[in-house]
Formats: structure tokens, sequence, C-alpha cells
């Protein structure tokens, strides 16, 4: 008759008070590892979403990151082709690789002459080919289907906008946006209503008729390379939303070729990023490793670096944070929770099994002994607890992903079935397990140390 | 004092305190208990039957005086030490019997070796013969739930002596029991008695057991007031 043995039976003493002990212990389980299963999620949804646009590392120039913006045209990469083809030889990186592309960062005006508007827009030209290829990174499984991009097989002079752009352009018509309002009338010029008649005819008619187009040739204007503005004459094929409506509202997409003859005219097209997709995650610190090695030896004479999603996506880190902080505010709770319902239980086994303690300790265990003994029915509570709330917690989650909830995760502009990830989080599920089994010890040392300490005569005088 | 006498008692006082008043238990006690010997202590409830026992157990300690078992004064004992000493030379017979609920006749029996880490096959020669010498071989496997009054009482019996100790210790160990057990429960603690050599002290104020005794220790006010050894009687106060 072991410890443990003893204790389990005397667990067993009083089923009903050990069985909701373990309710809630099971309850506070699958509460952290459901919440847990949402958090990897929403993280892997993310992560999903940007690898899907951006790759897992882009090669930039050093100081593109910081004082790039809006200045493409002076921190381009030369000779980009080279490099994407060393990067795709390489042997150490071309097994982690799945697509080296260039993109080109791209901002300036973009005006519907014909409706006498124009707005600000920011962007960029890719390889649409590539982008496609890069939309088929699935690495954690989710339930997707992606679509190819609207530019696919569409002229060099196509581009697509964002809701907000095609709304301020007046295309929604033109390009089917539903749920697009109209801009309003401007408003009369104050004291117009009090010009003569005839002025007022001739001021209507000389309005642009905006309501009469129809079309989708927009032109964008932006600097080109040597400081000159440059213009190009653009067929909108799509207007889509970004998610973000501060996106929406400047977001343009062009194919590379026709980004890099905005700014660099027939100059040398340069490109402002060579996006890199890896097979996984965890392949980026090699991947960046010989990455770094592979520019300061071969391309020193660019000053190029290296950024990883992480740091390109600011949100990310940001959003994994606050649901780090979320999740272990839960866990606190679920902790608290836990502690007391076992201390209650153990303190009321303390109590009735009293004169069992005076007996105990009179043949001769040590107090030492009626520590262990406790304590082990507290682990032994939270052994079991944190099992069958793991294995409620699977569960549950399998339930939900096969339930068809969706939702659309940020950085998502289409719904995605929910997915719960619990099942193979071993971090996540060892984790909790561990912490519930040692909350369940930790409360359980408190009534095992009480008992440890009476006084052996009085308590077999216990009634 | 004989050499391998089981307790010597020296001048020994207990005081309970409770709340603020004093109250003592036992004062000046000097008491030997012989060796394979049959002791009764007898005393009207409140006398301090069981703070004496109490004593003689290591169980508690004395305000002040000397308690000297199997030889080894438990004054400067640390708690552990008390607890070890315990395992090795007590056993224990309650009046509720206090067998562990959870556990069967053989591993109630068990556990004291278990605490004085026997090897398994030791222990189950042990227990066995012991289960056997007391009448419940066949009910070895059964919780004392499944036991009578009498049944419980003799598992507790095996209990005290699994680990053949120097001493055992019975308080009021008939008291919850009718009389015909109570009169079957002393006649095989006699035997037991006889059959392991070792000295039994038991609180009772049952004429019964008190005629069945080799030596019947009578205190009133927690004073000794008279030993009786067989037929001679010595009185103390």
């Amino acid at each position: 008759m072991n410890t443990i043995l003893l204790a389990l039976r005397n667990l067993l003493r009083n089923r009903r008070r050990s069985l909701t002990t373990l309710l809630a212990m099971i309850i506070g389980a699958s509460a952290i590892l459901l919440f847990g299963g949402y958090s990897r999620n929403i993280t892997y949804g993310m992560q999903t979403g940007i690898v899907q646009r951006t790759g897992h590392l882009q090669i930039q120039h050093k100081d593109f990151y910081l004082y790039g913006n809006g200045n493409a045209a002076a921190y381009g990469i030369a000779n980009y082709p080279d490099i994407i083809d060393k990067v795709k030889q390489d042997p150490v990186l071309a097994p982690m690789l799945t697509v080296a592309t260039p993109t080109l960062q791209v901002s300036g005006i973009a005006g519907n002459f014909d409706a006498g508007v124009s707005r600000t827009v920011i962007g960029g030209g890719s390889v649409i080919v590539d982008q496609n290829r890069m939309r088929l990174w699935n690495d954690y499984h989710f339930p997707l289907k992606p679509q190819p991009l609207a530019l696919t097989g569409t002229s060099e002079d196509s581009a697509v906008i964002g809701i907000g752009v095609a709304r301020v352009l007046q295309l929604c018509e033109s390009l089917n946006v539903a749920n697009c309002p109209q801009a309003p009338e401007k408003q009369e010029v104050a004291g117009s209503r009090n010009a003569p008649d005839d002025i007022a005819l001739l001021s209507a008619l000389e309005k642009p008729d905006r309501s009469a187009k129809n079309g989708t040739r927009i032109e964008m204007l932006a600097a080109s390379v040597h400081g000159a503005p440059n213009m190009a004459g653009l067929n909108i094929v799509k207007a889509e939303t970004q998610g973000i409506k501060e996106l929406d509202d400047m977001y343009i997409g062009l194919h590379l070729a026709q980004a890099q003859k905005l700014i660099y005219g027939s100059g040398d097209p340069k490109a402002t990023a060579i996006a890199l997709q890896l097979r996984h995650t965890r392949q980026i610190p090699a991947a960046r490793a010989r990455l770094e090695q592979l520019l300061s030896t071969q391309f020193k004479n660019q000053a190029l670096g290296v950024q990883d999603f992480a740091k390109l996506n600011p949100l990310y880190g940001q959003s994994i944070a606050m649901f780090g902080t979320i999740f272990s505010f839960i866990a606190l709770l679920i902790g608290s929770i836990v502690l007391f319902t076992v201390g209650n239980t153990m303190s009321m086994a303390v109590v009735e099994r009293t004169v069992e303690i005076g007996t105990l300790r009179a043949m001769g265990l040590r107090r030492g002994g009626i520590r262990l003994l406790f304590m082990c029915e507290g682990f032994l509570l939270g052994v079991i607890g944190a099992a069958l709330g793991v294995a409620s917690a699977v569960l549950l989650s399998a339930l939900i992903n096969q339930s068809g909830l969706t939702w659309i995760p940020p950085g998502y502009v289409v719904a995605v079935p929910l997915n719960i990830y619990v099942w193979g989080e071993t971090t996540l599920i060892v984790g909790s397990a561990i912490g519930l089994i040692l909350v369940a010890i930790l409360s359980a040392w408190w009534p095992a140390n009480r008992a440890s300490k009476m006084v052996i005569v009085d308590a077999l005088r216990h009634v | 004092m004989q050499p391998d006498t089981p307790v010597l008692l020296k001048q020994v006082g207990k005081t309970y305190h409770l709340d603020s008043v004093d109250v003592p238990a036992l004062s000046d006690i000097n008491l030997e208990i012989r060796p394979n010997c049959f002791t009764v202590i007898s005393g009207a409830s409140g006398s301090g039957k069981t703070t004496l026992l109490n004593l003689i157990g290591c169980i508690d300690r004395p305000d002040h005086g000397e308690v000297i078992v199997a030889g080894q004064a438990i004054r400067k004992m640390s708690d552990d030490e008390l607890s070890d000493f315990r395992a090795r030379h007590m056993g224990f017979i309650f009046q509720n019997f206090n067998l562990l609920p959870v556990l069967t006749a053989y591993e109630n029996v068990e556990y004291p070796l278990l605490l004085a880490k026997v090897p398994a096959a030791q222990r189950r020669e042990r227990v066995l013969s012991l289960l056997d010498a007391v009448g419940l071989a066949d009910r070895a496997g059964n919780q004392p739930g499944q036991l009578s009054g009498g049944q419980r009482q003799r598992v507790a019996i095996a209990r005290a002596l699994a680990t053949a100790p120097k001493l055992v210790l019975a308080d009021e160990p008939t008291a919850n029991l009718d009389s015909q057990t109570g009169a079957a429960i002393i006649a095989l603690m006699r035997k037991m008695q006889r059959e392991h050599h070792v000295a039994f002290v038991f609180s009772s104020h049952d004429p019964q057991v008190q005629a069945e005794a080799d030596e019947a220790v009578f205190i009133r006010d927690g004073r000794i007031v008279n030993i009786e050894r067989h037929e001679e009687s010595e009185v103390l106060a």
C-alpha cells in the first residue's frame, strides 16, 4: 500500500465531493485550453495571411524599413534578378524556399479625370504568378481555398484598387462594388442661390456629367527616380476590400513591370524588396543567417538587410502580446478558482479524517508522511483533473471545428471556418496541465500542513 | 527497575490548559510496567487514565518528570524520532478500533510493517500469521465496514502486534463491544500477550477485565492510589 494508492482510495471515499472538485478542474482546464487554442488560431491565421502576402523574410535596402516609405525610388535594389537567382540556387536556402519574388512599393496620385476626382494612393507592383504561388502557403492547415489574384492573366496596365479608392474615384458602379455609397453632392457655395437664374443655369451646364461616366480607366501620377513626375494610364479590373479601412482608402496593386515603368521609366528597373517565402516559419532563423551571409559576401556593394514578417508587421506582435495577456489573465482567474476549490476539498477531508490522522501519527507515521499523504491527494486531483480537462478540451475543439462556424480573422477579408487548435499544441497542453497540477498541489499544501501539525491526543479525541 | 522494563515513569505530572484555567490531569506519577505483563489502569471517568496511557504510549509529553520507554527517555526525542520510536516499539488498540476505512483487514495489519520498512515477503507472512491467530484469515480482503465490531477489534489487535512491539497500549478496548464480545476480546488479548511475550497496558473500569490482569493500577484525581499485583495489594494513598 504505497502513499499514492492510499491517496487514491481516500479520494474515492467521498466520490461526490471528489467529482465536484474534478468537474471544476475539468471546466477550468477546458476553458484555458480552448481559449489557448482560439488564441493559436488567431496567431496562425494572422501569420498565414501575412506570409501569403509578403513572405517570411524580405531582402530590403537596410534603411528602407525606417526611411523608405513613400520614397521607393531612393531605396531600390539593383540587379535583384541576380540576387533571386543566387538565393534560389543556394544549397542551404533552396530546400527551405518556396517562393522568391520581387516587389516594388509605389505611391502617387490616382485620378479619375473624367469624374474630376483624384486621391493619393500607395501600393505595390508584384509578379502575379509568384504572388499566386505564395497564396498556396498553408502550413497550419487552415481550411482555405485560395483564389487567384484579380490581376492574374491581365494586361500589364491592369490594376486593382481598394474599395475606398473606388468610392472616392467614383468607380463603384463601373466595378460593380456592392455597398458603396455615392459621394454626397457638394454644398452650393454660399450666396450662389442668390445668383440670377441665367447664371445658375450656365453654371449647372458647366458641371461634369458624372452619372454618365461608366469607364474603369484611371491615371496614376508618381514621382520617378529622377524626381520628375511620371504618369501611367491604368485599367482597373477590380476593387477589393483590404480588411482595414485606411488601406481600403489608398491601396493600389499593379503588375511589377508597370510599377517599374512608373518609377524608373526607361532606366534600369529595381525592386524595393525581395519577398522570400519559406516552407515553415521555424526555418526563419536559419534562412536569415544564411541570407545575411550571402548578402555580406556576394552583394556587399549594396547596403542590404533582411527583415522578418513580424518586424514588418508590428500589428502581428501586438496581437500576439494582447492575446498572451488575456490568456494569462484567464489562466490566473481559473487557477485561483481551482486553488480555492481544491483547498476547500482538502480542508474538509482533513477535518473529517482528524481521528485517522491521530491514529496514523500514533502508529508512527511522521508529520512529513501526513503532509505527503494529503499533498498526494491534491496531486492526484490535479493529474486526473488536468488529464480529463485536456481530453474534454480536445473533444470540444474537435466538435467546434466540425460545427462549420465561421469568422473573419484579423487581416482576412473573407470568413474562414473557426478552428480551435488544441490537439497537437504540445506546449499549450503540457504547460496548462503542469500549471493545473502545481496549483492543485499548492492548494493541498496548506490543509496538509495543518494536518501534519495536529496534536496526536487532540486528533484522537476529535468527534 | 528490571533491565527489560518496558515503561518507567518518575515523578510525572501533566496539566491541561483550558482557556485560562489550568486543569491538573496527573500528579507525581511513579510507575513501572513489568515486561510480559497484562496491566490494567482503572479509575473513574476523568481520573487521568487516558492521559497516563498517552504518556506511556509516547503520544503526549509530560510537563515534568521522566518517561522512560524501552530504556529510552522520551523527553529529548524530536517529533520524528518519537514517531519512529513508536513505529518500532509500540502497538495501539483504540476504543473505536480506528482502522483505516479504505484499507482491507490485511492492509490495515500490513500498514505498521510498511512504516517499519519490512520487506514484502516478510510482511505477507507476518500479516497472514496474525490474521490467522486472531481468527480472521478468511476476512483478510474485507474492509472494516464489512466487519462486525468484535472482528474490527481483532484486526486492531493483529495490527498492534504486527511489528512485534515491546508494548501494546489499549484505551478502553471493550467499551464499544457487548459483554460477550468484550470478554472474547480480553481473552484474545491475553492469549496474544502470552504467545507474543509482550507487555499489554490498557485502561478499563470493567471489573471483569481487572480480574484478568496481572497488575491493576488504580488512579483517582490524577494520582495512583493503588497497585494490585496478582493477589497482593500495595496501597499508596
